[in-house]
């Protein structure tokens, strides 16, 4: 087993939201601690915080009170522009209603950040082509959005997160919008990122397709890590996982 | 802030100014109807404010040349009445209000887009910057048709007015009517700028996960 180094860590993490004259508090003190290379799924149901964890952890909104590391980094401690160096380089994120910008291609769509990180214009082409071609979608690379099946969008944005080598994918329901193949290929598609690139990925869901190819599972109810469990605890699980899946979805 | 930029984080992010001009052009050209309202609204303004300004210019030029001075109620006094300015003036804040009105709404509904930009890395005043764009080339557009229009309606009222003679005049009033248009085309942009600026700018100022909440 090789030395793990920990790349994201939550500590005490709360988040609450105002509504009027309430507080709702859709974080109550989560702690993680995530390895590099990792594949890790956050379950739970509808409403649980998945989502809210997932902005923490991706630096896309800031904690009522914790802090989150990347890398050792506290990202409490960064100026907006570091945070945005963070977002670009270090993190691809991948979301449940995809999250192409409508009036750019596929391609154009691969490329933008990779415009944002300074890569030259002709080298940007060649990788959009190459992360495109990777995830299936080599013919497909002038398509609209519109143009394209919601499995074929979700691929775009797979490739797309990946365009300046992300250590770290995020994924917020990536298979809650697309039916059970399609889901099942775009899991298996961030499993190949996983192992071949080494990224790890932490993936909020509640599809029990994930279970398979997950290392670990943190599963939260009421904002709260309820349990966390590991390989081994989950091979026991996947056998009935099957029998679930035609029910779900 | 004490950090000491761990890694790297002192690569730049940055959105070469080609690149924003591009993306900007690209997203007007696709929401074509979409922005051609807004562009309506600056348009009508600025034909207006044209048509005012250069109907004195050309007004002031035909009542020198002696032979036609006596017809219709060309202004003794040359330049603009205050009344003229008054009017002008109230046509260009309805129209400010008109784009601030519609950038408001293409900002409001391009919520999500814009959280997805800064998941991506792009910097606040990314955001602005791209918004601005679409909205000066908005103001220029809208600027230049309204000019063509303001200009073609005094030409075909002074016709009337003074037959004619309006074209033998031309090169006399040619080179006031197009300073007005330039004018006009520059305070066109302004004011699409100035309409779309603040939509823009607390749009960007948002949080990712706040931006792509707004479901459509
Ligand atoms: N921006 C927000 N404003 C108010 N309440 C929110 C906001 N975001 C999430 N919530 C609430 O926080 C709780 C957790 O939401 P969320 O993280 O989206 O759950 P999940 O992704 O697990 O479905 C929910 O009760 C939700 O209504
Ligand atoms: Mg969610």
């Amino acid at each position: 087993m090789s030395e793990k180094r920990v790349t994201v860590k939550a500590e005490g993490v709360i988040k609450e939201y105002r509504m009027g004259g309430t507080v709702l508090q859709a974080l109550k003190g989560v702690d993680v601690s995530i390895e590099k290379g990792e594949y890790i799924s956050i379950m739970g149901p509808s409403g649980s915080g998945k989502s809210t964890l997932f902005n923490m952890i991706g630096a896309l909104d800031e904690p009522t009170s914790g802090v989150v590391y990347i890398d050792d980094v506290n990202l409490l401690e960064l100026s907006p522009a570091e945070i945005a160096w963070i977002r670009c380089w270090k993190i691809g994120y991948i979301f449940q209603s995809f999250n192409l910008l409508p009036v750019m291609s596929a391609l154009e769509n691969v490329t933008l950040p990779m415009i944002f990180a300074g890569v030259p214009v002709s080298e940007r082409r060649d990788k959009a082509m190459e992360l495109l071609t990777k995830v299936g979608l080599g013919e497909r690379a002038d398509h609209k959005p519109t143009e394209l099946s919601g499995g074929q969008q979700q691929r775009v944005a797979i490739a797309r997160a990946l365009a300046n080598g992300p250590a770290i994918i995020l994924a917020d329901e990536p298979t809650g919008n697309l039916d059970l193949k399609t889901g099942r290929d775009i899991i298996n598609l961030l499993k190949e990122m996983n192992e071949e690139e080494d990224v790890t990925i932490i993936s909020a869901t509640h599809d029990l397709k994930m279970l398979d190819v997950s290392d670990r599972v943190v599963y939260i109810r009421d904002g709260m890590v309820e349990q966390i469990k590991n390989r081994a605890e989950l091979e026991i699980e996947i056998g009935s996982v099957e029998g679930e899946e035609s029910g779900h979805l | 802030m004490a950090q000491q930029s761990k890694d790297g984080v002192r690569k730049q992010i940055e959105l070469p100014f080609s690149e924003a001009v591009r993306i900007s052009f690209q997203s007007l050209r696709i929401r074509f109807w979409r922005s051609m309202i807004t562009t309506a609204g600056i348009l009508l303004g600025i034909a207006f404010f044209v048509a005012v300004l250069s109907g004195n210019v050309i007004s002031a030029s035909m009542s020198k040349s002696e032979t036609l001075r006596t017809v219709i109620d060309a202004p003794q006094s040359e330049g603009v009445s205050a009344q003229q300015i008054w009017l002008v003036v109230m046509s260009l804040i309805v129209c400010v209000v008109g784009i601030a009105n519609s950038m408001l709404m293409a900002v409001t509904e391009r919520f999500r887009e814009i959280g997805t930009m800064k998941c991506l890395g792009a910097l606040n005043k990314f955001v602005v910057e791209l918004f601005l764009l679409e909205s000066s080339f908005q103001g220029l557009s809208g600027a230049l048709m309204g000019s063509i229009i303001g200009f073609i309606s005094i030409m075909l009222l002074s016709l009337k007015d003074y037959g004619l003679d309006v074209f033998r005049q031309f090169p006399n009033y040619i080179l006031g009517v197009l300073a007005y248009i330039g004018i006009a085309c520059i305070l066109g942009m302004v004011l699409a700028v100035i309409g779309a600026a603040g939509p823009a700018y607390r749009a960007a100022q948002l949080p990712p996960a706040d931006a792509m909440r707004v479901d459509l």
